[in-house]
C-alpha cells in the first residue's frame, strides 16, 4: 500500500505541531513508511459487515449530576504555567485566525 | 538481622499488625537499599522520603493508638510516573513534563492514601508508556537487576526493576500494550492488567485511552492481589469505570495456593507460539502446563487467528490515539515552553524539543491514520480487527475458562539492540497486545529461568471481562508449585547487586 | 472599473442566494458540560476552572446529564429525531484556547438530526427551515490580545482565561435555505430570533445574544438566477463563504447584506468567491477574511475513547418530549386572540420582546390591555432613556400588576401611578410601599375637595358664571385649579361633580 513521503511527513508533523528537522524528515519517513506497509493489512481483514469497536467492554449513559464540585483556586490553576500575567496564561503573539 | 526488603509485602503487612516492625523501619529500609543499588538501575526519577516517612510515622502513630487501619497501611509501594501525584514532580518519563507538579491526585494515588501506604516515589518509564525497554525515557534507561546491560521490559521498566532489586516490596504499572506484563516477564515478577474500567484511569496520563489500564505488580501473585484490592473499584471521575464490586483476588489467590485446580480448563492459545519464540521460554511454558496439569486443570487447545492481525491493529489505534491524547502539551498551561515570536511557532518548537523519537513517531503515525482520507483503512480498519479479536476471545472462553502463553517471545534483550528498529521493537508485545485490545485482564508470572541464558521467563494467563479473580487462583496455583521447588520466588535467584557505600 | 460591493437589492436582482446558519446556545446548566466547575458568566479569570476543563494531563471528562436533557429537548423543539445510540468525538486542532487541544464535540452521530421548523416573519408569512442536526459540544476559553491595536493582529501578547472552556453549547445547524431571495435577509433573522425565543422558552439557556450565549455563524452563497421559466434548482451552487460570530439580530441582516453585496460585485466582475471563513466588523457593519489556509484545516475526527455512547430510554424521550413548550409563534397568535390585541399592538410587543413580560403581569392579576399600556408606554419610555431593554428594568411583571390595581382600585390615578412607578424603579420598594412613603394617594375626602373646590370658584369668579350660563365645560379651569392646588391627588371626576354642585347645574 502507501508508503509516507517525505512531504507527507512535513505536512503530518505541521499538524502535529512537531517542528522537524531535514535529517528527522529523512529519518522519519523511511522508518514509518515500513511501520505504515507493516500495519496496512487490517484494512484487508475486516469487511463491511464487521462493526467497529470504540470500547471494549460496552457501556452506556454514564452521566455526571449537574452539581457544583470546587474548581482549583486562581494561584493554584496558574502555578504551572510558563508565563502568567493578570491571572491568566500568557502566550506569545497570537496569528490572526479570528479577529 | 531481618532484611526486611526481602519480605512479600503480605509478610511486611502481617509483621506490621504483629508489631514485629515499624511502617518506618520497613520505609527506611527500602530507602536505604534505593540508595545502595539505585545508581546503576536508576528504577526510580523521583524520590519522596519525608513524604514516605512521614506516612509510615503517622501510621505507627494510628497503630500505636489501637486505630482500625487498612490491610496494607505501613507497606511502602513505587508509584509509576505515569500517575499524577498532587504535589510530587509527575512527569510520565518526558522532557516535556519535567518539573512539573500536579495541583491534584489520581484516584488511584488517592486510593494507596487511603490505604496509607507510604510512597516511597516515581519510577522510570518509556516516554508516555511508548515502548517496550524504558530505553525510550526523557530520563535514560532503567538497567535489569538481573543483567544490568539488558532492558528492564518497558514501558514499566522502573516499577518492574523495582521489585526486581528488592526496592520496593509492591509498585504501580499501566499497560496499554503488555507495559505492566512484559516488564514482569523480563524481571522474573508479577504484574496484572485488570479488566478495562476495573481500576480507574482518572489521573493516569493517557497513552490510548481505549487500551490504557492501571494495575497491580509485585513479586508474589499474593502481593499483587492485595494492591490490586487497594487500587481497584467504580470512580465517577473516570466514565470508563465499571459500577461493580472489585474482583475477589485475595481469596482467589489464597484458593489457588492451595494447588487445586481440578475443573479448571486452560486454553493454549496456538497463535502466541512457535516461530519468534526463544527455546528456553517455549520449555519454561510447556513445564508450567504440566504442572497446572498435575494440579487437575485440563490442558486444551485453542485458535485465535485474527491475533495475525492484532499487532497491526495495536500499532493503528494507540498511535492515533497518543497523537491526540498528547496534543495539550502545548505549552501553554503547564510544562516545557521553547518561547518563539508567536505562540504557533513556540508550540512547533516545544514539542520538537520535549518529546523524543519514540513520541514523534507514534504521534506523526497516528496523525496519518486519522487524517482525512485515511481514516477508514486506518483507524476505523483497526477498530473492525478489534471486533474480530473480541470474538476470538469469546469462542476460546467458550472452550477454557482462562488463556495461556509465554508473556514475551524472548527474555530480555541488551539495551541499544533493537533501538534502531522500531517493528522489532514492537515484537515484543505480540502475546500481550490482544487483550488490551479487547479489555480483558491478565497476570504475568516468572515460570523459571531460560537454560540458555540464565534470565526469567513469564508465563501468561488471560480471563474473561470481568474475571481478574480466575487469574490469581490459576496463577496463585503455578507459583505456589514452582516456589516449592525453588525454595522461594524467583527473585531471591537473581544476582546480588553491588551495593553502594 | 467594478464596484466593491453591490447594494443587496442589486445582488438580489440577478443572483439566487442560498444560505445556511449555525446557532451555538450556551446551555445554562449549573456546571461545564465535563466536569463540576461552576458555568457562570463573568468570575475572575480562571476562577472556575479544573484540571479536567484545564486540561491537566491525566484528567477526564464526564458528561453533564442535565446538558443531555437540555440538548434532547432542545432537539426535539426543532422536530428533530433523538438518536438512539449517539456519540462523542474529537475535533483535533491547536489554539490556545483549546485546553486539550481538541474539542469534544459530536460528529458522525449527533444525538439530534434531521428536524425542520416554521419561521414566522413580521407579515405572517411562514417558512420551514430543515434543520439538519443540534449536538452537543464544550466552549472553548476565552484570550484577550495585549498591546498593538488591541486586536488579534499585531498584538505583543496573548491571555487566555478558560472560565468559558468546556461550558456546554449545542450547535444548531441548519441544512441549506434556498428560494428566498430578497427575503434572504429577514427570514435568517427571523430564524436566529426564533432559536432565542425556543431555547429561552424551554429554559435551556438565557438565550442572550449579547452576552453570547447565543452565537451565530452565517453561512452564504449566491448563484446567477435561472432565466424565466427554468428550474432555479438546476443551477448549481456557488461557493460560499462563512461569516463567524454574528451576534445580534440586526447584524444578522446585516452581514447578509453586506456578503450578498460583495459576492455579487465578484461575480458580476467575473471573479471568483473563495471558500473561507470570514468576521464580521460591528463597527464597520462589514466582513474580512480570516486567515486564508494553504488547505482545509484536517480536524482528524475519531470517536472520544474516555467518553461512552448516550442512548437515551425511548421513554425518557417521550417523558422530555411532554416538557416542550409550544412554538413561539403558535404561541403569539393564541396570546393575541386571548388578549384581543390588533395586530399592530401585537407586533409592537413582539418587536420590543414583550411577550414574556406580558405574560407574566397578565398572570399576576392585569388586564391584557393594561400590562401592554405599561410596557409599551412608560417603561418602553424609560428603557430608551436608559439605553437598555425592558427585561433590564429593575421593576417586575407583578409590580406592574400591582401598581394597576392601585390605579383599577381608585388609590391612584394615571398621574400618581406614573409617580409611583418612578418610585419603583429607584428602588424604593413595591408600588405599594412607594404610594405610602411619597404619599401618592388620590384625596377622596369630599369635605377637603369643596373646601378646595369653593376657593378656586371664589377666585374666579367669571368662570363660575359662566358654568351657570350653560358653558359647563369652562368647569375645566377649576378642575385645573383644584388638581394644583392638591399637587394632583385628587380624582378630577369627583373634583367636576363638586363644581357642577356648587355651581348649581347638573353634570
Ligand atoms: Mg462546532
Ligand atoms: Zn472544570
Amino acid at each position: 500500500m502507501s508508503s509516507l513521503e517525505r512531504s507527507d511527513v512535513a505536512r503530518l508533523a505541521a499538524l502535529a505541531r512537531i517542528d522537524m528537522t531535514d535529517d528527522d524528515l529523512d529519518r522519519l519517513s523511511g522508518q514509518l513508511s515500513a511501520i505504515v506497509d507493516a500495519v496496512a493489512k487490517v484494512a484487508e481483514v475486516a469487511g463491511t459487515d464487521v462493526p467497529a469497536t470504540s470500547h471494549p467492554i460496552p457501556m452506556s449513559n454514564v452521566h455526571r449530576p449537574d452539581e457544583v464540585r470546587p474548581s482549583l483556586p486562581q494561584e493554584r490553576a496558574l502555578a504551572a504555567a510558563p508565563e502568567a500575567d493578570e491571572g491568566r496564561f500568557r502566550v506569545p503573539q497570537i496569528l490572526g485566525e479570528e479577529a | 538481622m531481618t532484611d526486611w526488603t526481602r519480605r512479600t509485602a503480605a509478610e511486611m503487612a502481617a509483621a506490621l499488625k504483629a508489631g514485629e516492625v515499624t511502617s518506618v523501619e520497613l520505609t527506611q529500609a527500602h530507602l536505604d537499599r534505593i540508595a545502595a543499588v539505585d545508581g546503576p538501575i536508576h528504577a526510580f526519577l523521583h524520590l519522596d522520603p519525608e513524604g514516605a516517612l512521614a506516612t509510615a510515622r503517622k501510621v505507627d502513630e494510628d497503630r500505636a493508638a489501637g486505630v482500625e487501619l487498612p490491610a496494607l497501611a505501613g507497606v511502602p509501594i513505587a508509584v509509576k510516573d505515569v500517575l499524577v501525584t498532587e504535589g510530587l514532580p509527575t512527569t510520565a518519563g518526558s522532557k516535556i513534563l519535567e518539573g512539573w507538579i500536579p495541583p491534584y491526585d489520581s484516584t488511584v494515588s488517592a486510593n494507596l492514601k487511603a490505604a496509607r501506604m507510604p510512597i516511597l516515589g516515581k519510577t522510570n518509564m518509556d516516554e508516555f508508556a511508548m515502548g517496550s525497554s524504558t530505553e525510550h525515557s526523557g530520563y535514560g534507561p532503567t538497567h535489569n537487576p538481573w543483567d544490568l546491560d539488558r532492558i528492564p521490559g518497558g514501558s514499566g521498566g522502573g516499577s518492574a526493576a523495582a521489585l526486581a532489586s528488592f526496592e520496593a516490596p509492591l509498585a504501580i504499572g499501566s499497560d496499554t500494550g503488555g507495559s505492566i506484563r512484559q516488564p514482569a516477564s523480563v524481571t522474573g515478577t508479577v504484574g496484572v492488567k485488570p479488566t478495562y474500567g476495573g481500576v480507574s484511569r482518572f489521573g493516569a496520563i493517557a497513552l490510548a485511552s481505549s487500551l490504557d489500564q492501571l494495575g497491580p505488580c509485585g513479586r508474589t501473585v499474593l502481593d499483587t492481589a492485595l494492591l490490586h484490592e487497594v487500587m481497584g473499584g467504580h470512580d465517577p471521575k473516570d466514565a470508563t469505570s465499571l459500577d461493580e464490586p472489585v474482583p475477589a483476588c485475595v481469596e482467589a489467590a489464597m484458593q489457588g495456593a492451595t494447588k487445586d485446580l481440578t475443573g479448571v480448563k486452560v486454553g493454549v492459545i496456538k497463535e502466541l507460539s512457535g516461530e519468534g519464540y526463544q527455546a528456553g521460554v517455549e520449555q519454561r511454558f510447556e513445564e508450567a502446563l504440566e504442572r497446572l496439569k498435575a494440579m487437575g486443570a485440563e490442558i486444551v487447545e485453542v485458535s485465535c487467528p485474527s491475533f495475525e492481525f492484532a499487532l497491526a491493529a495495536y500499532y493503528l489505534i494507540l498511535p492515533s490515539e497518543a497523537s491526540s491524547n498528547l496534543a495539550k502539551f502545548d505549552s501553554v498551561r503547564f510544562g516545557l515552553r521553547v518561547e518563539k515570536e508567536t505562540v504557533e511557532k513556540t508550540m512547533l518548537a516545544t514539542r520538537a524539543a520535549g518529546f523524543g523519537d519514540e513520541v514523534k513517531r507514534r504521534i506523526i503515525l497516528g496523525t496519518y491514520a486519522l487524517s482525512a482520507g485515511y481514516y477508514d483503512a486506518y483507524y476505523g480498519s483497526a477498530q473492525k480487527v478489534r471486533t474480530l479479536i473480541q470474538r476470538d476471545f469469546a469462542a476460546a472462553f467458550e472452550s477454557a475458562d482462562v488463556l495461556v502463553s509465554p508473556t514475551t517471545p524472548t527474555t530480555p534483550f541488551k539495551l541499544g539492540e533493537r533501538l534502531d528498529d522500531p517493528l522489532a521493537m514492537y515484537l515484543n508485545d505480540v502475546a500481550t497486545i490482544p487483550a488490551n485490545l479487547a479489555g480483558i485482564p491478565g497476570m504475568s508470572l516468572p515460570s523459571g529461568i531460560a537454560p540458555e541464558d540464565g534470565l526469567p521467563v513469564g508465563f501468561q494467563i488471560l480471563a474473561p471481562a470481568h474475571e481478574d479473580a480466575r487469574l490469581y487462583r490459576v496463577g496463585a496455583a503455578l507459583e505456589a508449585s514452582l516456589t516449592e521447588e525453588w525454595g522461594g520466588a524467583l527473585t531471591a535467584q537473581a544476582p546480588e547487586l553491588e551495593v553502594a557505600e | 472599473m467594478s464596484a466593491q460591493s453591490l447594494s443587496y437589492a442589486e445582488a438580489m436582482e440577478d443572483f439566487d442566494p442560498v444560505f445556511g446558519i449555525e446557532v451555538h446556545v450556551e446551555l445554562n446548566t449549573k456546571t461545564k458540560m465535563f466536569c463540576g466547575c461552576a458555568n457562570e458568566f463573568g468570575a475572575e479569570p480562571n476562577t472556575q476552572v479544573c484540571p479536567v476543563c484545564l486540561g491537566l494531563p491525566g484528567s477526564m471528562p464526564v458528561t453533564n446529564e442535565k446538558a443531555v436533557e437540555s440538548a434532547i429537548r432542545l432537539g426535539l423543539a426543532l422536530g428533530c429525531s433523538i438518536r438512539e445510540s449517539s456519540r462523542f468525538a474529537r475535533k483535533n486542532y491547536f489554539y490556545p484556547d483549546l485546553a486539550k487541544d481538541y474539542q469534544i464535540s459530536q460528529y458522525d452521530e449527533p444525538t439530534c438530526y434531521e428536524g425542520s421548523l416554521d419561521v414566522v416573519l413580521d407579515d405572517g408569512t411562514v417558512v420551514e427551515i430543515g434543520i439538519e442536526r443540534a449536538h452537543m459540544e464544550e466552549d472553548a476559553g476565552k484570550n484577550t490580545h495585549v498591546g498593538g491595536s488591541g486586536g488579534i493582529q499585531g498584538a505583543d501578547y496573548s491571555l487566555v482565561d478558560y472560565n468559558r472552556g468546556g461550558v456546554p453549547l449545542v450547535e444548531i445547524v441548519t441544512k441549506p435555505i434556498e428560494g428566498m431571495g430578497e427575503r434572504t435577509a429577514e427570514v435568517a433573522r427571523a430564524y436566529v430570533a426564533t432559536i432565542r425565543d425556543i431555547v429561552r422558552g424551554l429554559g435551556i439557556s438565557d438565550g442572550r445574544m449579547d452576552q453570547g450565549s447565543v452565537r451565530a455563524d452565517v453561512n452564504l452563497s449566491l448563484r446567477p438566477k435561472a432565466p424565466a421559466g427554468e428550474d432555479q434548482s438546476a443551477v448549481p451552487f456557488g461557493k460560499r463563504s462563512e461569516t463567524k460570530n454574528v451576534n445580534s439580530l440586526r447584524a444578522i441582516e446585516k452581514a447578509i447584506h453586506f456578503e450578498a453585496g460583495r459576492q455579487a460585485a465578484l461575480l458580476s466582475d467575473g471573479r471568483p468567491v473563495v471558500q473561507e471563513t470570514r468576521h464580521w466588523h460591528e463597527d464597520t457593519e462589514s466582513t474580512t477574511p480570516g486567515r486564508s489556509k494553504e488547505e482545509a484545516e484536517d480536524y482528524r475526527y475519531f470517536p472520544e475513547p474516555d467518553l461512552l455512547p448516550v442512548e437515551p430510554s425511548r421513554e425518557w424521550v417521550e417523558e422530555l418530549r411532554g416538557t416542550i413548550p409550544e412554538h413561539p409563534a403558535k404561541m403569539r397568535a393564541r396570546l393575541k386572540d386571548e388578549w384581543g390585541f390588533s395586530d399592530l399592538e401585537m407586533r409592537d410587543v413582539v418587536a420590543a420582546d414583550a411577550i414574556g413580560l406580558l405574560v407574566a403581569t397578565v398572570e399576576a392579576g392585569a388586564k391584557p390591555q393594561a400590562a401592554r399600556k405599561w410596557w409599551m408606554g412608560e417603561l418602553a419610555r424609560v428603557a430608551n432613556e436608559q439605553e437598555t431593554t425592558l427585561d433590564a428594568l429593575a421593576v417586575t411583571p407583578a409590580d406592574i400588576a400591582e401598581l394597576q390595581s392601585l390605579v383599577d382600585s381608585g388609590r391612584i390615578n394615571d398621574k400618581l401611578a406614573r409617580q409611583a412607578l418612578a418610585g419603583v424603579l429607584a428602588g424604593e420598594g413595591s408600588p405599594t410601599a412607594v404610594v405610602e412613603t411619597r404619599g401618592l394617594e388620590v384625596v377622596s375626602d369630599d369635605s377637603a375637595l369643596e373646601a378646595a373646590v369653593d376657593e378656586a370658584l371664589a377666585a374666579q369668579p367669571d368662570v363660575l358664571a359662566k358654568i351657570q350660563d350653560g358653558k359647563v365645560q369652562a368647569a375645566g379651569a377649576i378642575v385645573g385649579a383644584v388638581m394644583k392646588a392638591t399637587r394632583g391627588q385628587a380624582d378630577a371626576g369627583r373634583v367636576r361633580e363638586i363644581i357642577l354642585q356648587r355651581a348649581g347645574v347638573e353634570g
